[in-house]
């Protein structure tokens, strides 16, 4: 109890510290295959000081709500990435919110952050709203699916269960889990705004999305919100990394030993996610608004064909 | 003489109808407009307790009046199931009633609306009284009628008559069917009583159709697709208080008839009749919401929000029916569980909706989102419990939209159990729907807030808003209070629904939750899920406080006001604005060409010409023109046809009679 209750508040403050890292690394192997040098890895936590060093400039007609998102989009993203299960399985919290609620997190956060995307009243943060409500509506669905995948395999929708469970039982290699890595890939890159979805890099271009969204911010509220989908890439990335390649996870009353093996295997799959993900960002062009339901679409259906060979027959 | 419920209850209702009486014969006097509302919250409230205690307690009283058809009388009955939905009604009708007291000063008729008022809830709690069908049906038509002429209190508004004429044909129609199911269910021997039905052993005939007949009656009274189309016309049509009660408590009503039918009345299920419970919700839902999607209208936004949340709650019962036909009581018991508190969840967050609508109304004039926008800055109070119950239906945890959709996942993923196959392609399917369903009722709530609350003023009258009154905000407040502790203490409200649920589909189900460690969420067992939403609640506010906190201490407090950046090019005109219809244009472009075969029409004029370019956009309700307009179509034809009828010759007709009598008697002695 005490043990899992020091491995759950070592998680929170581990997502904590590394969610800008990861950030940072992805950047940095991006500008190296463009053959840059790159800004440092530490960047990241730069750029946070010095936007929380910064006055915070509002729009006139901002109301509460423009300065209460930030907090509470970064306080749900970062309650969701305390609870997927990282280093080590068996969290102490993890029944108080089980995968779809994780989902229904992520969902609250961005609710709150396309509503701060309207609240000036301006163009462009409608145009972010609108669109990333679009992808939402798509991306959503196919997480669930997937969800409901690894639960139905998993008999649970525990989180903890489920990556136990694909460790240590026979799970083995199935159809199943195969389109599910791919749908939730797909979904990964569009809830993220990365390329092909959303290039994370832009700023005026009509097809941007997150960053139409968070226009208006500054200062600290542009320091939580950039916190927050740090936080969230890292949380995609254990999402990942803890279901489908559960190796190396410390369970509850392993020795320290293990929880060292665990640490140092998670920053292994974060390394490899980080590095993949720039790689096939690099390599891949951004995609038009409008292909971008194709896109999500292909994920949805294939989270909702796993889904369903599972009710026909539990082997697949 | 012992105290009894049931006798306590009809005494109120009773008194609701002495109140109609009274206001209609008080007429353009002023007593009634300052007594009936505030009396209305007295009784409801005492109706509301009374149910509560007797649904806690689990009691089940008769009581035979001697009024109604003489061999029958009228039978009422409270049970667990009863008790539950009267409670929905009393409370509902309690927080529409002192919504009504402010609300209700600005009604330019009110002597249209006083009379029915009472009397539309004495109808809803007598519906839910009846043991008899007789009793029932008188009920329910007593409701319908009510509620129509609520409807039409503002028939001078374009397109009212239309809305209480659609209705009124849909009305009759559900009635219609459920008379014809409620004489199946009776049989031969005419039993109208509840009891008898319920003890008719073994061999009734026709137990299939029965079903259809309750599922088109009850379905075209709460709003289920295709025969919702009358309630997105009624609903917003009343004043908004009726609009509440229309749509949080009066579809509750209807659900409650298909339940007492379909799970109390009709005996042993058939696996196959989820087929088109489940089926219907799921289109139902998702259809309901990319209806709501496209709407510009506020308080037409929210009723095809309820069409949408009726969907889910029939693919609850459609569940819960499948699982009780295959004796997986537990899983039935999850199931029904999940519809009867999303029941009670949509009863409470629908009605905050539209008292926000009915706010935004009083202060503006207006319901058009078009004409909306900043209101978080003139209303602060209706904007932020408008936005806690946009985020309680769009789901969003730790409220309580979230729990009932929780539970509801949590009964799809236990169905893999389901031996049919039919089910085993069926029910995935209609968890891709909830889940599509779940994600787009945020994207529709968004809109509805963010172009009605945010941004900047889209007309003067919205710029000029006021704060409503105490009374307005007061019953709104009390409405959010229950969103909220529904939501972090789920397991307290299950645990008051699990006698209903158990009267429904069986003993052997449901796990009390309240003694369960930290007040969580376990519906089946620990290992396979449980969900803590005061843990989740209690997180968050740490998180976001934490957080907010420590940002406080560390960063920079500064804090300048400026002109909006917008990339440089800010426009002070608000209808640069993203309105109510580009919004959304994306999920209009992604899911209506399909369902709605949309077509974005761009006229541009030629070089050098200097006259505007156009912009339209068509959209087709496929269930109107595909379905009833072809039916209105060959209804008029037909009456013009026996049109003829009523110009032939004294000799035609007597050869008509003489025909008919032939046939008649040719006919019986077929059958004999």
């Amino acid at each position: 109890m005490i043990g899992d209750a020091f491995v759950q508040g070592f998680q929170m403050l581990l997502v904590l510290a590394l969610a800008p890292l990861l950030t940072g690394v992805v950047r940095k192997v991006k500008a190296r295959l463009l053959r840059r040098r790159g800004a440092s890895v530490l960047q990241p936590y730069r750029d946070l000081l010095r936007l929380t060093r910064k006055e915070a400039v509002i729009a006139e007609n901002a109301s509460w709500l423009f300065r209460a998102a930030p907090y509470l989009v970064f306080a749900a993203t970062w309650v969701a990435a305390a609870l997927v299960p990282t280093f080590a399985s068996g969290l102490l919290f993890s029944w108080s919110a089980d995968l779809i609620a994780i989902v229904a997190l992520l969902g609250s956060a961005r609710f709150f952050q396309t509503l701060a995307g309207m609240d000036v009243g301006t163009s462009f943060g409608g145009i972010g709203s609108s669109r990333e409500v679009m992808i939402a509506s798509l991306a959503e669905p196919a997480l669930l699916m997937v969800a409901f995948t690894l639960s139905l395999l998993a008999h649970s929708t525990q989180l903890s269960t489920i990556t136990e469970v694909i460790r240590f039982s026979d799970v083995g290699l199935r159809i199943s889990l195969a389109m599910v890595l791919v749908a939730l890939v797909l979904v990964a890159l569009a809830e993220n705004a990365r390329i092909p979805v959303d290039n994370p890099a832009t700023h005026l271009e009509l097809t941007m999305v997150h960053e139409a969204m968070v226009l208006e911010y500054s200062g600290r509220h542009l320091a939580m919100i950039e916190f927050g989908s740090a936080l969230k890439l890292l949380l995609y990335l254990s999402l990942i990394g803890g279901v489908f390649l559960p190796f190396g996870m410390a369970r509850t009353g392993d020795n320290l030993a293990a929880y060292g093996v665990g640490l140092a295997a998670y920053l292994a799959k974060l390394a490899v996610g980080a590095v993949l993900l720039a790689a096939f960002e690099t390599a891949i062009a951004k995609m038009r608004v409008f292909r971008i339901p194709e896109f999500l679409g292909s994920a949805l259906m294939l989270s909702f064909l796993a889904t369903l060979l599972l009710f026909v027959s539990r082997g697949l | 003489m012992t105290f009894s419920a049931l006798a306590a209850a009809l005494w109120a209702i009773a008194a609701l109808l002495a109140l109609a009486g009274a206001a209609a014969a008080g007429g353009r006097t002023r007593a009634p407009k300052w007594l009936t509302y505030p009396l209305c919250a007295l009784i409801g409230a005492a109706i509301g307790a009374l149910a509560l205690s007797s649904l806690l307690q689990g009691d089940v009283e008769t009581l035979i009046l001697p009024l109604g058809v003489p061999w029958i009388g009228s039978h009422f009955r409270l049970d667990v199931l009863s008790a539950l939905f009267l409670a929905i009604v009393g409370f509902g009708g309690c927080a529409a009633s002192v919504y009504a007291i402010g609300y209700g000063r600005h009604e330019g008729s009110p002597a249209r609306v006083l009379p029915f008022y009472p009397a539309f809830l004495a109808g809803m709690s007598l519906v839910v009284l009846a043991g008899d069908a007789f009793t029932f049906l008188v009920s329910w038509e007593f409701m319908s009628v009510m509620s129509w002429a609520l409807v039409m209190a503002h028939h001078k508004e374009p397109g009212n008559t239309h809305a209480g004429y659609v209705y009124l044909v849909m009305a009759s129609f559900g009635t219609l069917a459920l008379l014809l199911a409620f004489g199946l269910l009776a049989g031969p021997q005419g039993h109208y009583d509840f009891a008898a039905m319920r003890s008719a052993v073994g061999g009734r005939p026709l137990t299939g159709l029965v079903l259809i007949l309750a599922l088109v009656g009850t379905g075209s009274k709460a709003g289920l697709a295709p025969l919702h189309v009358w309630l997105p016309l009624a609903h917003p049509a009343a004043p908004s208080h009726i609009s509440a009660l229309m749509s949080g408590v009066m579809t509750k009503v209807a659900i409650y008839g298909f339940i007492r039918i379909t799970y109390d009345l009709l005996g042993p299920p058939q696996w196959w009749w989820s087929v088109p419970l489940i089926s219907a919700g799921a289109l139902t839902a998702v259809l309901g919401l990319l209806y709501a999607i496209l709407q510009d209208d506020l308080k037409r936004l929210l009723a095809y929000s309820t069409v949408e949340n009726i969907g889910i709650i029939f693919l609850g019962l459609g569940l819960a029916l499948a699982f009780k036909a295959n004796g997986l009581a537990e899983a039935a018991a999850l199931a029904m569980a999940a519809a009867l508190l999303h029941a009670v969840n949509h009863a409470a967050f629908k009605s905050l909706l539209f008292f926000g609508a009915g706010a935004v109304l009083t202060a503006t004039g207006e319901r058009n989102l078009g004409a909306l926008g900043g209101l978080i800055h003139r209303m602060p109070l209706t904007a932020a419990l408008f936005l806690l119950g946009a985020a309680a239906i769009s789901g969003l945890p730790p409220l309580n939209g979230f729990v009932s959709e929780w539970l509801m996942f949590q009964a799809v993923l236990v169905s893999p159990t389901l031996p049919q196959w039919v089910l085993k392609f069926l029910v995935p399917a209609a968890g891709a729907m909830l889940a599509l369903a779940a994600a787009l009722a945020a994207a529709c709530f968004v809109r509805a807030y963010g172009i009605a609350f945010l941004g900047r003023p889209r007309s003067p009258a919205a710029a000029e808003a006021r704060e409503v009154d105490g009374f307005q905000t007061g019953a709104m407040m009390a409405l959010a209070l229950g969103c909220v502790l529904i939501g972090i203490l789920p397991g307290l409200v299950i645990d008051a629904v699990a006698p209903a649920v158990r009267l429904a589909v069986g003993d052997g189900g449901l796990r009390p939750q309240a003694t369960q460690d930290w007040l969580s969420l376990i519906p089946l067992s620990a290992s396979r899920s449980s969900y803590n939403g005061l843990m989740v609640f209690l997180f968050v506010g740490f998180a976001a406080l934490a957080s907010a906190a420590l940002v406080r201490g560390l960063a920079s407090k500064a804090v300048r006001r400026a002109p909006a950046w917008d990339c440089g090019y800010p426009d002070p005109r608000p209808v640069t604005q993203y309105s109510a219809s580009s919004f959304a244009q994306p999920l209009r472009r992604v899911f209506g060409t399909l369902v709605f075969r949309v077509r974005e029409t761009v006229e541009m004029p030629p070089p050098g010409d200097p006259s505007p370019a156009r912009f339209s956009v068509q959209v087709r309700d496929l269930i109107w023109d595909g379905l009833y307009a072809p039916l209105a179509w060959a209804i008029d034809k037909a009456a013009e046809r026996l049109n003829g009828l009523q110009f032939l010759t004294i000799r035609q007709y007597l050869s008509l009679v003489f025909g008919a009598l032939v046939l008649l008697l040719t006919l019986l002695t077929v059958w004999q």
